[in-house]
């Protein structure tokens, strides 16, 4: 088996990573290999969306990068979202909303949530709708998890609303 | 221990509005760390030093195996472990009823798919090209494909049992009455896949010293619907006493009736045990489809005799379900389907003749509705086609015939629960139909020239639809559902409470798959023993049975095993308050988080009341004893039943063959809703699994071989394909419950189906192409051709 050595920028801190075979994906190589296994693998081909990750500010199905690949990016996981362990506010709505069953498409989509959040902060929910298509959840059908979205729309206007009126905050 | 007898009233525990106490909708206790990514589930779990474990599998339906040659294998440097049937230290066979199935084929192989052999070696991918190097020479037979041909004996036996799992029959009342109107029909239902996202792994760990055949125990951390039933498996075929295969529940990613049966569990105890270090099985998806039951494919062929204003007076069915390769759970499936012939509704007379078949197709079992989602398909799709030839309106007729509590089904049984058909049909009509015409949404502003928003429409994203070609659809429809074990099982359940200063330990072994038991068990503690914290101990075989987590049980089951269990710890506790305080622990009561006495002046907070005490007491709960059916099908074969309605509002366009579900209004019976938010979560679940199998969830499976054994081929529903769910609980308390409520995790996905499919017939009866659409799931070509 061919081996290479490489490092990989996650959350932060540099991991390397020793005897991974040529082609092995990023989900393989940080679940297996770098014990960070808070990302999941249930179709290991970008349908499910279990594993996504944020490589250099874009969201992606882990399982379908190659590890060597993303080499000299930016690598955000679950592990890095709240590494301080104070739940997000799209975490907390999650867990609140009754978003969450048996949680294993929940990081998945906690990364995908935060991700459409950041990008539109008032979406409809269409938009919310087909932003998440990629992620499947097989417990919920959804409903929670549109309410949980729909809570942090909210609650991020609110508070926005809330700064302008007092002069803001930097 | 104590055993409880089931309870004859309803026991109304302490209400009050405390927050996280029954009636309220707490957080799940494990909820923060899901959403964190930091709750291990079994794919998770790994250990320093473990090898890894592969499966060999046949890639015939039917074949003798001439030979195996394990020489090249043995040369990849890493691999540390083969084993085949010959290294089966115990029983050769398992299975749920009938131990039909072997842990590893030794001389027939009767499904793509069977296991024949698994390795273990130092690294995943190496174990994996150990399998590739295995050479099996077989003898290909003809494999038995037609259910049909397994009945009638046109096919030699592929299995010693035979191909008839079981037959049973129902014949009851005068068969001799003739309706004024007679409708018929066969139906067919595909395979459905469980598709729980979290795939089979389990990690095992061989006591020090222990060698397969020889002595000694094993670990098995796995995700599984019912520790002690794998346990008990587990321990025949690895020839070791129960007490020495130690199950642990791993972080469970679903389940919906795929992990009832055993799968990698006696391979990856056999491997760890070989070795003496730990083991580590874990399956892809395409494997997964391989290596788990999934839902019996029927054909279901149903004639209903009614009087010209509607009013069932005849059934008349037969039943095919096709079990595949080895019997599973095949023979409860068929009952359940069987005795569900005629519906939520008044029935007097009936014969039904039920088959399950051994086929050379993929295994089948539990999948959540369990033989009700294939008879609620057939009885719903016939309540249509009679409202149709009585000139009634498809509610109406259903309303005219709706069962209540007191009514028999074909078996004989009465209806002793509570029973609100009528309410679960009205309630559901009384919410109101989508306000937004095809195509547009609350939302729509990037509307196109005609108003519309083509996201919205059938076909979404592929932008295919044109709105004047669509048409709204509405269809009905309403099921049945027995809760818990028939057929005189006694699936009883074990808890454990203790109380000590001021707070509770609960343990049980019920396996926590998503669901929430977790959750209401902490609520039935708060709301008894007036705590606010609650611990849960470990869910392992460290402790008496739960049953399964199926069969919409466990809160009925281990809900009353937690309720019992606290019970008697709070009795002793009044016990202990009453001697201290000199006052007759009949006067003390559980008020908020304090003990009372209800006739005095004592008030004192649970915990400092229970300071210094160990209170510790393990009950176990059975539900009453049921019936076997006689050979006429005869007998109080089930515990209970709940009921539920389904409206489904869908878009369809007749020449694209595309649909769209736009609404789902349901009204479900659930007794008492414990925690209503975690019902919310069952009903808009289970909807979407009926949605999937309604319009696009099938195993394809041709000349034996599976087809689309991945999720780009085997379509689930996604956020897109859902509709909006609008739910009301009907909430009437069953005395018969312990505590009240009822089961919620299978109605869902019964009716929610043939509302969907009438929906669509609805629609094309409107677009002037009417279709009989007597098969789901539903195809494009279904539709349009």
């Amino acid at each position: 088996m061919e081996s290479e050595f490489f490092t990989l920028r996650i959350n932060g801190s540099d991991h390397e990573v020793a005897d991974s075979w040529l082609g092995e994906s990023l989900l393989d190589v940080m679940r297996d290999r770098l014990g960070l296994v808070g990302s999941k693998g249930a179709c290991t081909q970008g349908e499910c969306g279990s594993c996504s990750v944020m490589v250099d500010d874009r969201l992606v199905c882990s399982c379908l990068v190659m590890a060597a690949s993303a080499v000299d990016r930016s690598i955000v996981t679950i592990e890095g979202v709240s590494p301080d362990g104070t739940p997000t506010d799209v975490q907390q709505a999650f867990v609140d909303a009754g978003a969450v069953q048996c949680g294993f498409c929940t990081p998945g989509l906690i990364m995908a949530v935060h991700d459409l959040l950041d990008r539109s902060s008032a979406p409809g929910e269409t938009e919310v709708r087909e932003a998440l298509a990629g992620n499947v959840c097989r417990c919920t059908g959804y409903g929670r998890i549109l309410e949980a979205v729909e809570r942090v729309s909210v609650g991020r206007r609110t508070v926005d609303a809330g700064a302008e009126t007092t002069g803001g905050v930097s | 221990m104590t055993v409880v007898e089931p309870s004859t009233g309803v026991r109304t525990p302490a209400e009050s509005d405390r927050p996280g106490t029954i009636g309220d909708s707490p957080t799940r206790p494990d909820g923060i760390e899901k959403v964190q990514g930091s709750f291990e589930f079994s794919s998770d779990l790994s250990a320093e030093g473990c090898r890894f474990g592969a499966t060999l599998r046949s890639p015939h339906p039917f074949a003798r195996i001439v030979s195996i040659d394990l020489g090249p294998a043995w040369r990849i440097p890493g691999v540390e472990a083969i084993i085949t049937a010959d290294d089966v230290p115990g029983q050769l066979t398992y299975g749920l009823i009938d131990h039909d199935q072997p842990v590893f084929a030794s001389d027939v192989v009767r499904y793509v798919g069977e296991p024949i052999a698994a390795v273990a070696a130092t690294e995943p991918e190496t174990a994996r090209r150990a399998l590739d190097a295995i050479v099996v020479e077989y003898e290909v037979l003809d494999p038995l494909l037609d259910p049909e041909a397994a009945i009638d004996g046109g096919h030699p036996p592929i299995h010693p049992n035979g191909n008839v799992i079981r037959h049973q029959r129902i014949v009851h009342g005068d068969l001799s009455v003739e309706g004024d109107v007679v409708v018929e029909n066969t139906y067919e239902i595909g395979m459905q896949d469980q598709a729980f996202l979290g795939l089979e792994a389990a990690i095992a760990f061989p006591d020090e010293g222990a060698t397969i055949g020889n002595g000694g125990g094993v670990e098995l951390h796995v995700a599984t619907q019912w520790l002690h039933e794998d346990q008990k498996q587990m321990a025949a075929c690895l020839a070791l006493p129960e007490d020495q295969v130690r199950l642990v529940l791993g972080g469970v990613g679903g389940a919906f009736g795929a992990r009832e049966d055993i799968s990698l569990q006696v391979h990856t105890c056999m491997l760890a045990l070989r070795l003496g270090r730990p083991v580590r099985m874990a399956y892809d998806r395409a494997e997964s489809f391989l290596g788990h039951v999934h839902r019996h494919p029927a054909s279901i062929w149903m004639r209903h005799h009614a009087t010209s204003d509607g009013e069932i007076v005849k059934v008349e069915a037969r039943f095919v379900l096709d079990g595949g390769a080895y019997a599973s759970t095949s023979s409860a499936v068929l009952v359940n389907a069987i005795t569900m012939t005629q519906g939520p509704y008044r029935c007097p007379n009936g014969e039904v003749d039920g088959y399950a078949v051994r086929t050379n197709h993929l295994p089948c079992g539990a999948m959540r509705g369990f033989g009700a989602v294939q008879a609620c398909f057939a009885y719903e799709s016939q309540m249509d086609a009679l409202a149709s030839a009585c000139g009634i309106d498809p509610m109406e007729i259903r309303l005219r015939n709706a069962m209540a509590t007191g009514d028999t089904l074909l078996t004989g049984q009465p209806i002793l629960n509570v029973a609100p058909v009528a309410e679960c049909i009205t309630e559901t009509a009384a919410i109101p139909l989508p306000d937004t015409p095809i195509g547009v949404g609350p939302d729509t502003v990037a509307a196109d020239d005609d108003g519309t928003d083509v996201m919205r429409l059938p076909g979404g994203a592929g932008r295919t639809c044109d709105a004047p070609d669509v048409y709204r659809g509405v269809g009905w429809g309403v099921s049945i559902k027995n809760l818990m074990y028939s057929e005189k099982f006694d699936d009883f359940s074990t808890a454990r409470c203790r109380l000590a200063d001021g707070v509770a330990t609960l343990k049980f072994a019920t396996a926590e798959v998503g669901q929430g038991f977790v959750t209401i068990a902490q609520q039935i503690a708060r709301s008894l023993l007036g705590v606010d914290e609650v611990v849960l101990d470990t869910i392992d075989t460290q402790i008496g049975s739960a049953g399964s987590t199926s069969a919409s049980r466990q809160t009925w089951m281990s809900g009353g095993a937690v309720d019992a269990a606290c019970r008697a710890v709070r009795e002793r506790f009044f016990e202990a308050v009453g001697e201290a305080h000199g006052v007759d622990p009949i006067r003390l009561a559980i008020d908020g988080t304090e003990v009372v006495d209800t006739a005095g002046e004592l008030r004192l907070s649970v915990a400092e009341a229970s300071a210094g005490l160990e209170l510790d007491e393990t009950v176990e709960y059975h539900h009453p004893e049921t019936e076997e059916l006689d050979e006429n099908g005869q007998g109080d074969c089930h515990t209970a039943f709940a009921f539920v309605a389904h409206r489904a509002v869908v878009d369809v366009d007749p020449e694209l063959g595309l649909v769209k579900v736009v609404q789902i209004a349901t009204a479900q019976d659930v007794g008492r809703a414990l925690n209503p938010l975690s019902v919310i979560g069952q009903i808009e679940g289970g909807i979407s699994q009926g949605v999937g199998l309604a319009v696009m969830e099938e195993i394809i499976q041709i000349d034996g071989v599976i087809r689309n054994g991945n999720f780009t081929d085997y379509l689930l529903p996604t956020f897109l394909d859902m509709p909006v769910v609008e739910a009301t609980l009907i909430e009437q308390p069953d005395p018969r419950a312990p505590l009240g409520a009822k089961g919620v995790g299978e109605p869902p996905c019964i009716s929610s189906t043939p509302a969907v499919v009438a929906a669509i017939r609805d629609a094309l009866a409107q677009a002037g192409a009417p279709k009989p659409l007597a098969r789901v799931p539903v195809r494009p070509s279904d539709i349009c051709l």
